[in-house]
């Protein structure tokens, strides 16, 4: 114990004895360790992303897409049909539009729009900040109202006062429309951007060259215990009912999209980490190679060790706690650089989460490098014979 | 203390096979001060290889303290060397980014002595050779004479049975190569047992016992 205590005395003297050198020599693996943690990081800060996105919608909802081209519609008016299925709360029908949005002169390249009903915003968690939300009433009448989101209201109100921009008017495809809500701020979700959005009620959109078949819709169930049945029960409905065949339409929960998303962005993270991981292959060969140099280097020190009695094993562990040394040096400087690194990308808006788990893999994956690229050189160098090592100079 | 009984060994050296040593037979007492002296090429520094177990014989017996060096194992001969084989070489061998008191404490390190106690035997040994004062030098701040005596200081620090001393004045001038003869002199009338390996009759004839070394073979006290 003493003597290993001394040996790696030793080790550490010699990689402070050769400071550019083992600096060198960390630099590949520091970088191969940066890259890990950022890509990794990245990767997985999308899977949360992703999946707290998916979340948001609620686990006990279900997305209904029909295709354009199928052999039979889902009408609006169906949609009591729907709602009688067993364990179904609400249905929200919705619709992309297009349409060109203006007031006065002033015309929203950013607009888009969206035909749906009361139900759309409560399962959507959305919320006003002035007026109201939309109602049934809307709905029945096929009132050519409109709620708007806090981009657009600002682009095309420019400095007023969102409670005033409630009862003005807007245009949509040159025929007016009132504004009677202002949806609150609420970012991105899944592509859509609900600041820059405008609902109209979904019956409304038989104005806007749009016919009032249904191709999107949230079903939220009552019991979630019960959702794979009522996928089914909906599914049925849709291809007996509606005699639509099932190539044409999908029944999905949040759960499964979870799952297909999760799994896109695991296999995302595997591979920049694998990317990563090679990059740390070829830091562990450059150590690798300055160790055998340093064995060469060193033939007649390693003489003089084992003429004074130091034994195989004595050589083979200086040697390799230096390797060792080096690499978990290497991988400490490559975690925080990595960590620090990471934390400015946050704040220029990347997502990057990087685990306990990914930290502690990049300290062992370097701790491991040191072993297996150290062994070669520090098994040479115990090997060397102790006359023919004394005869170098 | 040392017995060699029929030592061989030959080497291929371009194809032709070189006899070294050629059925040396030689024995060592304890306390004795004896010098190998021949020419280059006679063989001399595959006795001393064999008899530092640095090397190992073809045939032959080799007896130190007791133990048959022939049966020992790898590691096993690194621990003879350490605990019983004194190093002094030509050109010193020693690790030249440790000071003195660090190239003192290498034998005692692999014999797994405590830190402490192995710089306190370090600096006993250094001023032992004269060089209270320069225990923190390194080597390239030392003299020759200087060098040779840390070691001198590293082979003794060990407590060995015997001092190899391998030309320890070939690479030294003439007034400290009195000096370093001197201080070996000096340890072998302490009773250190001491053989010294030499080309330079003059440094041979300071041992009490000249063996001469010709292609190999051993002649033992006729002195040219």
């Amino acid at each position: 114990m003493e003597k290993t205590k001394s040996i790696i005395k030793v080790s550490i003297k010699n990689i402070i004895s050769n400071k550019l050198r083992s600096s060198l020599t960390m630099l590949g693996l520091i970088i191969g360790i940066i890259s890990v943690i950022l890509l990794v990081g990245i990767g997985s800060g999308a899977t949360t992303n992703v999946t707290s996105e998916v979340k948001s919608l609620g686990t006990g909802t279900l997305t209904v897409t029909i295709n354009s081209n199928a052999d039979a519609t889902l009408e609006y008016s169906q949609m009591d049909e729907i709602l009688e299925i067993n364990n179904v709360e609400s249905v929200a029908p919705y619709k992309n539009v297009s349409g060109t949005v203006s007031r006065g002169t002033t015309t929203s390249k950013r607009a888009s729009i969206l035909a749906t009903t009361p139900q759309y915003m409560s399962i959507m968690n959305l919320t006003i900040s002035d007026g109201r939300l939309l109602s049934n009433i809307d709905l029945n009448n096929y009132s050519k109202i409109c709620l708007i989101g806090s981009d657009l209201a600002e682009s095309l109100f420019e400095g007023t006062k969102t409670k005033d921009i409630v009862g003005q008017s807007l245009k949509i495809e040159g025929d007016n429309y009132t504004i009677v809500g202002i949806l609150t701020s609420a970012g991105s979700s899944m592509g859509n951007n609900i600041d820059t959005t405008l609902i109209i009620p979904f019956t409304t959109a038989k104005y806007l060259k749009g016919d009032t078949s249904i191709s999107n819709l949230y079903v939220k169930v009552a019991d979630e215990k019960y959702i794979d049945r009522t996928t089914t029960l909906i599914e049925n409905y849709i291809s007996s009912t509606l005699s639509i065949s099932t190539d044409y339409f999908t029944v999905s929960s949040q759960d499964s999209m979870l799952d297909t998303m999760s799994n896109i962005s695991n296999t995302l993270s595997l591979l920049l980490g694998g990317i990563a991981g090679i990059s740390l292959i070829v830091g562990g060969i450059g150590v690798m190679n300055v160790m055998l140099v340093s064995v060469t280097e060193r033939t007649k020190e390693i003489g003089i060790r084992k003429a004074l009695g130091a034994k195989r094993m004595d050589i083979l562990v200086q040697f390799l706690v230096e390797s060792l040394m080096l690499c978990v040096l290497g991988g400490t400087i490559g975690v925080g650089l990595g960590l620090g690194i990471g934390k400015i990308l946050q704040t220029f808006g990347f997502n990057f989460s990087a685990t306990s788990g990914i930290v502690i893999i990049s300290f062992a994956s370097s701790a491991l490098i040191g072993v297996v690229f150290g062994i070669f050189p520090a098994y040479k160098a115990s090997k060397l014979n102790p006359i023919d090592a004394l005869r170098t100079d | 203390m040392i017995k060699l009984k029929n030592i061989n060994k030959s080497f291929v050296l371009g194809g032709e096979t070189i006899k070294a040593l050629d059925n040396v037979s030689f024995n060592v007492e304890k306390g004795e001060f004896v010098s190998i002296i021949g020419p280059s090429g006679s063989g001399k520094s595959t006795l001393m290889n064999i008899l530092g177990l640095l090397d190992v014989a073809d045939s032959g017996e080799y007896i130190l303290d007791d133990i048959k060096i022939k049966d020992a194992s790898d590691n096993k001969l690194s621990e003879i060397r350490n605990k019983k084989i004194g190093f002094v070489f030509q050109n010193f061998n020693l690790l030249t980014k440790m000071n003195a008191v660090e190239n003192v404490q290498v034998p005692l390190m692999y014999r797994g002595e405590k830190h402490d106690k192995s710089i306190k035997t370090a600096y006993e040994y250094l001023a032992k050779v004269g060089l209270k004062g320069r225990e923190k030098h390194l080597p390239s701040q030392l003299s020759g004479g200087q060098q040779q005596r840390v070691a001198i200081a590293r082979a003794l620090a060990g407590n060995p049975e015997i001092i190899l001393a391998d030309e320890p004045t070939g690479a030294l001038d003439s007034k400290t190569s009195r000096e370093v003869m001197e201080l070996l002199q000096e340890l072998n009338e302490e009773g250190q047992t001491i053989i010294l390996i030499t080309h330079d009759i003059n440094v041979a004839k300071q041992a009490k016992r000249i063996v001469k070394i010709a292609d190999g073979k051993l002649y033992e006290g006729e002195v040219i």
